[in-house]
């Protein structure tokens, strides 16, 4: 059983978003996405600055397994990339939901967060796997 | 349901994520593939392999059926348990597999053959030994281990303690039974190491005793990036039926010596080599990505595929096995995620004891 914080939200692409407040969102993947990816071995981010819209892929998770599109969960700007992954791609594994984070994006309309998964509506998004 | 090894159980206790290969439950990793990887190149680990074949040739014309059989040349084995790498090929020269074969006598070899094609391999097997005084058995009570690593010989004289004076110091290549164990000093990783085949209800014991020395256990995933670095074949990928050994990398495990041999697969190969044919070349890209199975190569003269494509634990970037028109330069271009990437071709060998190669 894999981990699913109840207070973050999800897409059903597997990424985890967590309300920083003033409208800024971290962004990551699950638990249960780097362990179906295994051992990450690259991570591409997107630049500081980029606009994104809500669906847009934007980054790539690279294991010894597969190359993995990241996609933006809400539409914004892009406010901060995780430097430290580039030398450490495995802290996307071994902290997904800590300091394996991948961006952090200022949301166009912080109230689109609303419409993505809750950990119950990501459960059973995994369930259906 | 799947067939399981009598490691099943040791798997599941040690953690491992068990995968479907090819009709057998196996370990794909017990948590980091790359971890166990490591281990491999800097220390120790071991995999379960029982779910090969192992199948012993017997018999007056035992050595006269392999020679029919066998691409290498058996007649080149003189030291009992002296081991040699080969493939079975078609007609045609294709690979219906490649094996390792052991030899004990001129009337007694064992041969050990991947598990994907068993089927298929003792059937072709069987056919084959119609013509010839030999009896083929397979052998399905035993068990096999690999392991693999700069610090086996010492985990291993652990274990067994006085009776190691019986493998100290064997050259690779080679084998002896102790006891109940038959301990070869061949192996899939590009280390030094043992394969040790035994009976089944002992292969356990020997398990937890070298997982409690400190053994890692090591599954598929890092299985397939250590034998890649090594620039090791995988069956199925890397060749098949439709692949000679000449396209594969595999010709200097083709006797062509003597002449007068007829082994199965030797007019096709002499033409082949006689009008050309593509090669198998390692592709490295020291930039971001990883090069995967089925991308598309370009070089001078044509195109090619990549066969088996990873990212290097050992090295840090990416390598692979790729089949290539023989005019290739030294560069290929590869479409990855839609745009091409140059990277340098080299020789299909990346990593040896421990050791980069490019």
């Amino acid at each position: 059983m894999s981990t699913i914080p109840k207070e973050l939200k999800y897409a059903s692409t597997h990424e985890w978003v967590r309300n920083d407040g003033d409208g800024v969102f971290t962004v990551g993947i699950t638990e249960h996405a780097q362990d179906l990816l295994g051992d990450m071995v690259f991570v591409e981010l997107p630049e500081v600055g980029d606009t994104v819209a809500a669906g847009d892929d934007v980054a790539v998770c690279e294991s010894v397994k597969a190359a993995s599109d990241i996609y933006a969960p809400i539409a914004g700007e892009v406010l901060e990339v995780n430097e430290d992954l580039e030398d450490a791609p495995e802290t996307v594994n071994n902290d997904p939901y800590g300091d394996g984070w991948l961006f952090k994006i200022k949301a166009e309309d912080p109230s689109e967060v609303e419409s993505l998964l809750d950990a119950e509506g990501y459960q059973a998004v995994i369930d259906e796997d | 349901m799947a067939n399981r090894t009598p490691l099943y159980d040791a798997h599941v206790k040690a953690g491992a994520k068990m995968v479907d290969f090819h009709g057998w439950d196996m370990p794909l990793n017990y948590g980091s593939q790359i971890e166990e990887h490591n281990a491999v190149r800097n220390d120790s680990g071991v995999f379960d392999v029982s779910h090969m074949t192992i199948v012993d040739v017997a018999g007056l014309d035992a050595k006269a059926f392999l020679r029919k059989l066998l691409a290498n040349d058996v007649a080149k084995l003189s030291i009992p348990g002296k081991a040699q790498y080969s493939s079975m090929l078609n007609e045609k020269g294709g690979v219906i597999d490649d094996l390792i074969v052991y030899f004990f006598s001129d009337t007694s070899y064992r041969l050990v053959v991947n598990s994907a094609t068993r089927e298929r391999d003792v059937e072709w097997i069987q056919s084959v030994a119609r013509n010839f005084q030999v009896d083929i058995t397979e052998q399905p009570t035993l068990a096999m281990v690999a392991l693999q690593g700069p610090k086996a010989a010492a985990k291993l004289k652990l274990i067994l303690g006085d009776d190691f004076a019986a493998v100290d110091g064997m050259k690779p290549f080679m084998s002896a039974q102790v006891g109940d164990l038959f301990i070869a000093t061949t192996g899939y990783t590009g280390e030094a190491g043992y394969e040790i085949v035994l009976p089944a209800a002992n292969v356990e014991k020997l398990w937890d005793d070298l997982l409690n020395v400190g053994v890692q256990p090591c599954g598929l995933g890092a299985r397939d990036t250590l034998r890649l670095e090594a620039g090791m074949n995988l069956y199925g990928q890397d060749m098949d039926e439709g692949i000679t050994p000449l396209e594969a990398n595999m010709g200097w495990s083709v006797a062509f010596e003597p002449e007068d041999r007829a082994f199965i697969g030797r007019e096709a190969l002499e033409k082949q080599k006689a009008e050309g044919h593509d090669k198998l070349v390692g592709l490295v890209m020291r930039e971001k990505g990883v090069l995967r199975h089925g991308q598309k190569v370009v070089v001078e003269g044509g195109e090619g595929v990549i066969t088996s494509g990873t990212f290097s634990p050992t090295l840090g970037f990416s390598i692979a096995m790729a089949r290539v028109p023989s005019t290739v330069g030294e560069t290929a271009e590869v479409e990855m995620r839609k745009k091409f990437v140059t990277v340098s071709v080299v020789k299909p060998s990346f990593v040896r004891n421990g050791k980069a190669l490019v």
